[in-house]
């Protein structure tokens, strides 16, 4: 069973139609790359599922449980939606670390606060907070950053902001974790990096959705292509079919610019 | 020269004691007037609109689209349209004028008086000092909540952290950083705006030097306490000066 289900989302800025009908769903484990040039609503499907925007029509499942439904009655409690941002995982273009937080801070920060809901919290406050410090320095290991764990945001390159980023979404252990365009803000040199990091999520089956200009690395990395123009799927498909052998005269318009 | 002569230390006796005074309005202003801007602050960027809501159901009851009225109304924010009244005209009128109304104005309305003694006249200045910075503090306040970048708010966000986790543990220090220039500027300013204060004769350290030209403990006719007292008002704003620059430098440690 799939993981997650998107059914006909639709989201509107004022007058402008941004999403239209966009429908999929995405198995455990798999990774799907969405593409398609800038304003064709990649960004904001992701803020959909993230809970940073509410769509105007659809229903948002994960794990069989509905987290959204346009037409149900939405708690629109913060506690409510917090619980099922949890599900999700967002790595953001800018990075948007907390610059007053070292790397390991900036990643253990969400679960410290979290673990202070926990009934549990006050007798064993010593052993969770060590615990979670040990898991954000495995996940820094992980990211090859092992020895930045005390430096500061502005201390590191865009590449090793990125993977910091990286880690701290992954600290939530969200069930889907999404990249929106994670290396458009880098240079060229720094871009390989976290393409790399990302490979590695992959190969270890991370549930993921991301957004990318990096044709070659949606081919080989993905499991599915999905292609985008103006707030509407275009096609989807297994990836190496949509990026060399597009169906669609407007897949291929776009490829045609990549190569 | 001056320090020689016998009136001196009954002089810097006095004008000591008037400091003090300056000082104690100095502070208490800081300690009232640090949160209260914060609560306007939030009271300006409050987006509470109550009529929202009601506006938009009987439009889709009529199944009309949004006219001008129906758009004024759904815009209305009571909060934030206050919370900008009193700013603006906290802002737009002298600090001298209101310490005289806030200290006359409730006697002659019937409403009550603050008495005559010298504690009822530092109150009363007081809560003018501390209601005037605190409306020049909120907008230092709220360029420094929205300099912060909104990317900062929703990393908070998709980390499932609460609104007000977000504020204390992401916003906050970034916004302090961002508000210690401007605010250094302004509590300067306030070191010496405490001199307004003998509008009502409270006995601060500008109304002692001048009780020296018109009178007092058998002492008149002397010009120099006035100028003497520059000396209180430049080490005081020089400590204060190095004490903020200091936390500008503690605070350098990000970007």
């Amino acid at each position: 069973m799939a993981i997650l289900e998107v059914h006909n989302i639709e989201k509107h800025f004022g007058p402008t139609r941004v999403l239209e009908d966009i429908s999929f769903a995405l198995e455990k484990g798999q990774a799907l790359a969405i593409i398609g040039s800038s304003g064709s609503g990649k960004t904001t499907l992701l803020r959909c599922l993230n809970f940073l925007e509410t769509p105007d029509k659809g229903r948002i499942v994960v794990g069989g449980e509905t987290l959204f439904d346009a037409e149900g009655p939405n708690s629109r409690k913060e506690q409510d939606i917090r619980r099922k941002r949890l599900h999700f995982g967002l790595v953001f273009q800018s990075f948007n670390l907390f610059p007053q937080y070292t790397a390991l801070q900036n990643v253990t920060l969400a679960s410290q606060l979290l673990a202070k809901e926990r009934p549990d919290f006050k007798q064993n406050k010593k052993q969770i907070f060590a615990q979670i410090e040990e898991e954000g320095r495995e996940l820094l290991e992980r990211m090859g950053l092992a020895n930045r764990a005390g430096h500061y945001p502005s201390q590191l390159s865009g590449g090793q902001q990125q993977r910091v980023a990286i880690a701290r979404a992954l600290a939530l252990k969200p069930d889907i974790l999404c990249f929106d365009e994670p290396t458009s803000a880098l240079d060229p040199e720094l871009t390989g990096e976290v393409l790399k990091v990302i490979r590695g999520l992959a190969d270890q089956h991370t549930t993921m959705i991301i957004v990318t200009h990096e044709m070659a690395f949606a081919r080989d990395v993905a499991d599915q292509v999905m292609f985008m123009d103006r707030g509407l799927i275009v096609e989807q498909g297994p990836a190496r079919q949509v990026i060399e052998n597009p169906r669609e005269e407007r897949t291929r318009q776009f490829l045609a610019r990549y190569h | 020269m001056f320090w020689t002569t016998p009136e001196f230390p009954v002089v810097v006796k006095a004008l000591n004691e008037g400091f003090l005074v300056t000082l104690q309005l100095f502070f208490v202003t800081i300690i009232g007037a640090v949160p209260l801007g914060l609560i306007i602050s939030f009271g300006s960027m409050s987006r509470w609109a109550p009529l929202r809501r009601p506006v938009r159901w009987a439009l889709a009851r009529k199944g009309r689209k949004p006219g001008r009225v129906a758009k004024a109304l759904s815009a209305f924010r009571p909060i934030s349209l206050i919370c900008r009244l009193v700013v603006w005209a906290i802002r737009g009128t002298p600090l001298i004028l209101q310490i005289i109304a806030l200290f006359y104005v409730p006697g002659m309305l019937d409403l009550f008086t603050w008495g005559g003694g010298e504690s009822s006249r530092f109150a009363a200045v007081a809560v003018a000092f501390i209601i005037n910075y605190a409306c020049y503090f909120s907008e230092i306040y709220r360029g420094g909540i929205q300099s912060v970048p909104v990317g900062q708010q929703e990393a908070g966000q998709v980390l499932g952290m609460t609104r007000t986790q977000i504020f204390f543990k992401v916003t906050l220090l970034q916004m302090i950083k961002r508000i210690v220039p401007p605010m250094s500027n302004e509590i300067i300013t306030l070191v010496k705006d405490t001199s307004l204060a003998r509008a009502i004769s409270l006995k601060e350290v500008i109304w002692v030097a001048e009780s020296f030209m018109k009178g007092n403990q058998g002492i008149s006719g002397l010009l120099w306490p006035l100028f003497f007292v520059a000396v209180y008002y430049l080490v005081f704003s020089g400590v204060v000066t190095l004490l903020l620059g200091r936390l500008e430098k503690k605070l350098a440690y990000f970007q």
